[in-house]
């Protein structure tokens, strides 16, 4: 296609013209919940598909290779695993035992019913970041199929993250474990408030921040149980976010924090359950309220009324502080 | 015509890799990074107009579906395609020294841009860490990813060339 020379703006108006705009996009989704519109549509169309292809061909060479090494395996694996029958046989009465044990103890707290009745469906992860700095991916099912931004994901019966953008056949996901991610939790025996927050530099030791935890009687140690709170503004409660991993007191000697293992395999998420229920919305002032009213009513039953004032303004600094990238990445 | 077809191929196909192949690639969590490879040989091949969009669309790309904020990655990558354009005049094609180290200095003003403006803005001063684990890894990756790639671009960059 020959021409003629054509009247052609010069390059630097071209990157300032640009800069400008992406500015202004910049500080409209910060400021707004803008989050592209009619950009997510277009590019999902386009991409989706051929990455949902990508992704099912990956799977089927990785399946055949895997069909290749597993016969090698098997033969030595089916040996072990003849003795492990017998091991297992035994354990397994024991566990028994065990599981009457356990479905007290959920009755107890009541999580059973509260999270089978919850509507779900099942998704497909098909891209993760394309940098290394944050851990979001994409999965397969849009607003079309019913995903709204703030739905609950979760995977093997562990809190996944929380769904931060959607277009009409994909929607991006935040996980728990991303840098900026941060979820109000308690800890499952005593029911005593905490925030886990993601953190690059712990991810690569598999681990979690564990923040503002009151446990004024020293109850919490290794291995309890972490759940989402009941003062979560998007988190259902009780769904499981991890374990305890280690536990230490705070320099101002009211709160602990710690860090905790994930229940949740990130390495290798390929499905994941969204949950299609939102948890009712209230607005973020009411949630902060709402929290600190707990708080207090919590610190109540605390021991001197000195040290209960001390610990709610630290608490009431610590929510409002991490309460920001939560509302941020939602509104 | 042609060019701009094969040129938005290009940076579909790139985005398209990294986000599937090359995340099951990643060695120790950390993969090589495709876009800066594409936007910093477009920069340096073609000028800096064609790297200033090279730049934009792929940070558009990674903004649409990774990104937190509209634009961010965008501005990034559109000034590091423009600053590879001005060593357009000293580039001569065969010799891959200037491109890996164009590539490798746009790589690492990619991560010191990303770490000042998402963890430094949030008070995250761990710097050091952050350089020693993804910083220099990733950039250690991608070299090695452009020693394979780059004469790709190269050939593709060279027949349209020849055709036009």
């Amino acid at each position: 296609m020959r021409r003629k020379e054509r009247f052609t703006i010069p390059g630097k108006y071209i990157l300032f013209v640009l800069t400008l705009l992406c500015v202004g996009t910049m500080s409209l989704s910060f400021l707004t919940d803008f989050d592209g519109g009619v950009l997510n549509v277009v590019s999902g169309y386009v991409l989706i598909p051929i990455q949902r292809g990508i992704n099912s061909a990956g799977g089927w060479m990785r399946s055949r290779v895997e069909n290749l090494e597993d016969l090698t395996a098997v033969k030595g694996e089916n040996e072990r695993l003849r003795e492990q029958i017998a091991e297992l046989t035994l354990e397994n009465n024991a566990m028994l035992q065990e599981r009457y044990e356990l479905e007290e103890l959920r009755e107890l707290y009541d999580l059973d019913n509260e999270y089978s009745s919850l509507d779900k469906i099942a998704a497909n992860v098909i891209g993760k970041d394309t940098g290394n700095w944050f851990n979001m991916f994409v999965i397969d099912k849009g607003s079309n199929d019913g995903i709204r931004v703030d739905m609950n994901v979760i995977a093997g019966g562990g809190l996944v993250g929380i769904v931060t953008k959607t277009g009409p056949d994909w929607a991006q996901v935040r996980s728990i474990i991303d840098d900026m991610s941060n979820v109000s939790a308690m800890i499952l025996k005593n029911s005593d408030l905490c925030y886990v927050r993601g953190d690059l530099q712990m991810m690569t030791e598999g681990t979690m921040q564990m923040n503002g935890l009151r446990d004024p009687n020293d109850e919490v140690e290794q291995g309890d149980k972490v759940v989402t709170s009941y003062v979560s503004a998007k988190f259902h409660k009780g769904i499981l976010i991890g374990y305890v991993n280690e536990i230490s007191t705070d320099a101002n000697n009211l709160t602990k924090s710690g860090s905790l293992t994930p229940a949740v395999d990130f390495e290798h998420l390929s499905t994941v359950l969204v949950i299609t229920d939102l948890k009712q919305q209230v607005d973020v002032d009411a949630d902060v309220e709402e929290y600190t009213s707990e708080a207090s009513a919590k610190e109540d039953d605390g021991e001197t009324e000195n040290a209960s004032d001390e610990t709610e303004g630290g608490n009431e600094t610590e929510s409002s502080d991490s309460a920001e990238p939560e509302g941020e990445a939602a509104e | 015509m042609k060019r701009r077809i094969v040129t938005v191929l290009i940076i579909l196909i790139g985005f398209l890799f990294q986000c599937t192949v090359f995340k099951t690639l990643s060695i120790g969590s950390i993969s090589p990074n495709l876009m800066v490879i594409i936007t910093s040989s477009f920069g340096f091949m073609k000028g800096k107009k064609e790297g200033l969009w090279v730049g934009f669309f792929c940070g558009l790309l990674e903004d649409i579906f990774y990104g937190r904020l509209l634009g961010m990655h965008a501005v990034i990558y559109m000034y590091i395609g423009y600053a590879n354009g001005y060593f357009n005049h000293i580039f001569y094609g065969e010799d891959i020294k200037l491109p890996i180290f164009l590539i490798s200095a746009s790589e690492l003003a990619y991560g010191l841009g990303h770490y000042v403006i998402m963890f430094m803005m949030r008070s995250r001063f761990a710097f050091f860490y952050y350089l020693t684990r993804i910083i220099l890894p990733e950039l250690l990756y991608t070299i090695v990813v452009t020693l394979l790639f780059y004469r790709l671009i190269y050939g593709v960059n060279r027949r349209l060339d020849k055709e036009a």
